[in-house]
């Protein structure tokens, strides 16, 4: 069963979609064609539009409402700036995420297009789910990626929920990924977005069927130039806002001082002992000033000087060790994931053969995974890959069809 | 047509009061502080409006102070009495109710050096005055406690808590702002030395409050200027906006107690059906000793914010807790206080009506309101904040 999956299956429509994007961005600003999927057409119940103050939500907004489509804007406050001031950069006017200033400018853009605008308050939520699982696993040596946690838990789930309760059945995101049922299976799939420069789909691996059900990528098809364009074209307020690329919640992207930080605020104690630096083969190098601020690859910043280049191989906790070693030493040929999340499909029985990305910008590598129990997974690449890192997710591709994804042990 | 039912977070300008102000934005515009008859028209406007003012608490002119509403006449009562004195050591007791006007400024005295006891409630959410008294200490200052709750409406035992601070000789500050137009306000039935009130809740304009002084409490000036408000408040007069200020508290004065008949009467009613028509609803606070047009209602199961926004979809306003810098909502301290859990708070609505309020407005309010709260219900999994496994 699981090597024929990895085959495309047919569409009910296999419309081009590039096509109808781009007449959309040369003709009309409608858009929100839900023909093109099987499912769920015909529906004129609102959606709620996450917004979050940027140009992508802020023309997803702008989109639908030009389409008719019934919308509601949402803007979520998951943290709260004022919180560890101390922290560098961390004015709560800057350009970042729940700043004061991105709210404004979602409201701004909900003024503009004078739809329902509400802000909700997601802060205790965002921080059991996405902020302190972030601090834990960089203290328990992994290297997080608090997005995915945020879309699993935050906005596809508490978020989704609210929508639900004040009346709308879908959501829409201004994330670069594609949803679309597939009429033989009744699943949902998720895909790639066809702007592979700006395909988003490696942080969307946990979303359930249910999920997936109720969302819109009205971005999937566009490239950001188009996005852009319609932008302007519907005149957004944000239209020329510059992209953020940092970790929301994190001042200046110094993820550091912020675990160190919201550890002191919480009056736990930093885990901040030395420890040894050593080589594969447990030769000492040097000291390290805790594990929470490396990172496996990393080169830079290991105040050691062998002659050759080391990076860090582990991060191992138990014995309070950082593990560098040559570049081919960082290279693995397998590693196990944990909460699969298969999408096309069930948990499949035996092999499948998926290109699979360890990291957001890694080239997808052939690899076959093979099930471990309901949840588990193990992947053994074609070709060893560089800097297989606990803590990042493993998602698995055929084509541009996203099968899952799990987390790297 | 839209349902309000938010009069605690502020009301329309009466039509009565808006005319009144009128004439003195562009025609009788004169600075009341100057000498020509163009300000003397203003300062003449000014000084009919501080009786007015006056006579809403019965007080005299020459105590009313006029501010830029309730939070700053909050403010110049509590940084401007400890700032008067000269003790040593400052002790001031207030309660864990009060409106952040007050808390945010007991907490900046705090950073300043100053003790604070900070008194809870019972479940009924009213102080016990015998808490008050325990609390006095011999470096106590003042004692600030709010007459009527602005979110659950209840009424505090200011006449009883004033007569502790007279014996005491500790000076006494109630934050009457939204017992205003209520109930009938006395300020010597009621003890005090410093009262709070603010025009746009009694149907007046935003912008405009007054703090009375009592003859004889002193209180240092917050802000440096000219000697406006008996060098109490410096400032050029916001002459338009005391003159509505003015006309509101005559009308708020008139029309108290046929407003509070009417709208007791539609409040009991919303409760009552809500109540019976929705399981494991729950009235939060006493429900006898409130003002009349305050309901604050828990639905168990069903989150408040989510529920603000289903409601407003549908055309009726009403709030939860307080309103942050973004406009998202944090869990009511008032309600935790009383003793609710987190979660019975964020599942707490307000209902405040007032002087326009219509019978067939709470009609289509208890029409709307069960169904909504059902559909939240329905869609609530668990009413618990849960954290997912990793």
């Amino acid at each position: 069963m699981p090597n024929q999956l990895v085959q495309l299956e047919p569409f009910c429509e296999s419309a081009d979609t590039r096509r109808s994007a781009q007449s959309m961005v040369a003709e009309a600003p409608a858009v929100a064609d839900q023909s093109k999927h099987c499912a769920d057409t015909g529906n004129v119940a609102s959606v709620a539009v996450a917004m979050s103050g940027g140009v992508d939500s802020s023309t997803v907004a702008a989109m639908l409402n030009s389409s008719g489509q019934q919308i509601i804007g949402l803007t979520m406050q998951l943290w709260n700036q004022r919180r560890l001031p101390q922290l560098p950069g961390a004015e709560p006017t800057q350009h970042r995420c729940c700043s004061i200033d991105d709210v404004y400018d979602a409201r701004r853009v909900a003024e503009h297009l004078r739809i329902p605008f509400y802000v909700v308050n997601f802060e205790r939520e965002f921080e059991n789910n996405v902020v302190r699982p972030f601090v834990d696993d960089y203290l328990e040596g992994r290297t997080p990626i608090p997005c995915t946690l945020c879309n699993n838990h935050v906005k596809f789930d508490q978020l989704l929920l609210t929508a639900r309760q004040i009346g709308a059945e879908r959501i829409a995101t201004g994330h670069y990924a594609r949803v679309r049922r597939n009429c033989e299976s009744g699943r949902y799939e998720l895909l790639r977005a066809v702007d592979e420069s700006k395909d988003q789909s490696y942080f969307l691996f946990g979303l359930t069927q249910e999920q997936l059900a109720r969302t819109d990528f009205p971005l999937g098809e566009l490239s950001k130039g188009e996005v852009r364009d319609i932008a302007r074209r519907l005149q957004v307020p944000v239209a020329e806002k510059p992209e953020s690329q940092e970790i929301c919640f994190v001042p200046a992207g110094n993820y550091v001082r912020f675990i160190e930080g919201y550890l002191h605020e919480q009056g736990r104690t930093l885990p901040e002992e030395p420890g040894d630096i050593v080589t594969t083969a447990g030769e000492v190098l040097g000291q390290h000033y805790g594990l929470h601020r490396y990172t496996v690859g990393q080169r830079k910043g290991l105040g050691i000087s062998e002659g050759r280049p080391m990076y860090v191989v582990a991060l191992d906790r138990a014995k309070n060790r950082l593990v560098v070693g040559e570049d081919r030493e960082l290279r693995s040929t397998a590693c196990e994931v944990r909460e699969v999340n298969w999408i096309p499909y069930p948990v499949p029985d035996g092999e499948v053969r998926a290109k699979v990305r360890i990291r957001n910008r890694h080239e997808p590598a052939d690899a076959e995974i093979t099930t471990v129990g309901p949840t588990d997974a193990r992947i053994v690449f074609d070709e060893p890959q560089r800097a297989v890192t606990p803590g990042q997710a493993a998602v698995f591709y055929s084509g541009e069809r996203v099968l899952g994804g799990g987390w790297i042990r | 047509m839209h349902i309000y039912l938010d009069y605690n977070a502020t009301t329309p300008v009466d039509r009565e009061v808006l005319e009144a102000m009128l004439p003195y934005f562009a025609e009788n515009f004169g600075n009341a502080s100057s000498i020509h008859s163009c300000g003397q028209r203003g300062r003449s406007a000014v000084d009919e409006a501080r009786v007015s003012v006056a006579a809403l608490i019965g007080a005299r002119p020459a105590e009313i102070v006029f501010t830029s509403g309730g939070t700053e006449a909050d403010n110049l009562a509590l940084l401007g009495s400890l700032a008067a004195s000269n003790q040593s050591r400052k002790h001031i007791i207030t309660t864990a109710i009060e409106h952040h006007a007050v808390l945010n400024a007991a907490q900046a005295l705090e950073q300043q050096g100053v003790d604070v006891t900070y008194i809870s409630v019972g479940s009924d959410g009213v102080v016990d005055p015998q808490d008050i008294r325990r609390a006095l200490r011999p470096e106590t200052i003042l004692i600030s406690v709010m007459h009527a709750n602005n979110e659950l409406g209840t009424i505090q035992p200011i006449e009883k808590i004033g007569r502790i601070a007279a014996e005491a000789g500790v000076y006494f500050h109630c934050d009457a702002v939204q017992s205003a137009g209520k109930l009938p306000l006395n300020v010597d039935s009621l003890g005090v030395n410093l009262l709070s009130i603010s025009a746009h809740k009694i149907y007046g304009p935003k912008g405009v409050g007054a703090l009375y002084v009592r003859t004889g409490t002193s209180i240092e000036p917050q802000f440096h200027g000219g000697h406006h408000e008996r060098d109490r408040r410096p400032g050029t007069e916001n002459v338009p906006g005391v003159v509505g200020f003015g006309k509101a508290a005559e009308l708020a004065e008139m029309n108290r107690d046929s407003d509070a008949a009417g709208i007791e009467i539609l409040r009991d009613r919303l409760e009552q059906t809500l109540t019976i028509a929705l399981p494991a609803v729950r009235v939060n606070g006493s429900s006898s000793r409130r003002v009349a047009n305050t309901a604050n209602l828990a639905f168990a199961g069903a989150g408040g914010e989510a529920l603000v926004i289903a409601l407003d979809l549908q055309g009726i306003s009403c709030s939860t807790g307080a309103a942050c810098s973004s406009g998202a909502v944090e869990p009511s301290h008032v309600l935790l206080a009383m003793g609710l859990s987190p979660d019975e708070a964020r599942s707490s609505l307000r209902f405040s009506l007032g002087r326009g309020t219509t019978s067939d407005e709470i009609d289509r309010a208890i029409a709307i309101i069960p169904p909504t709260v059902e559909r939240l219900r329905a869609l609530s999994p668990r009413a618990s904040n849960t954290v997912h496994a990793r």
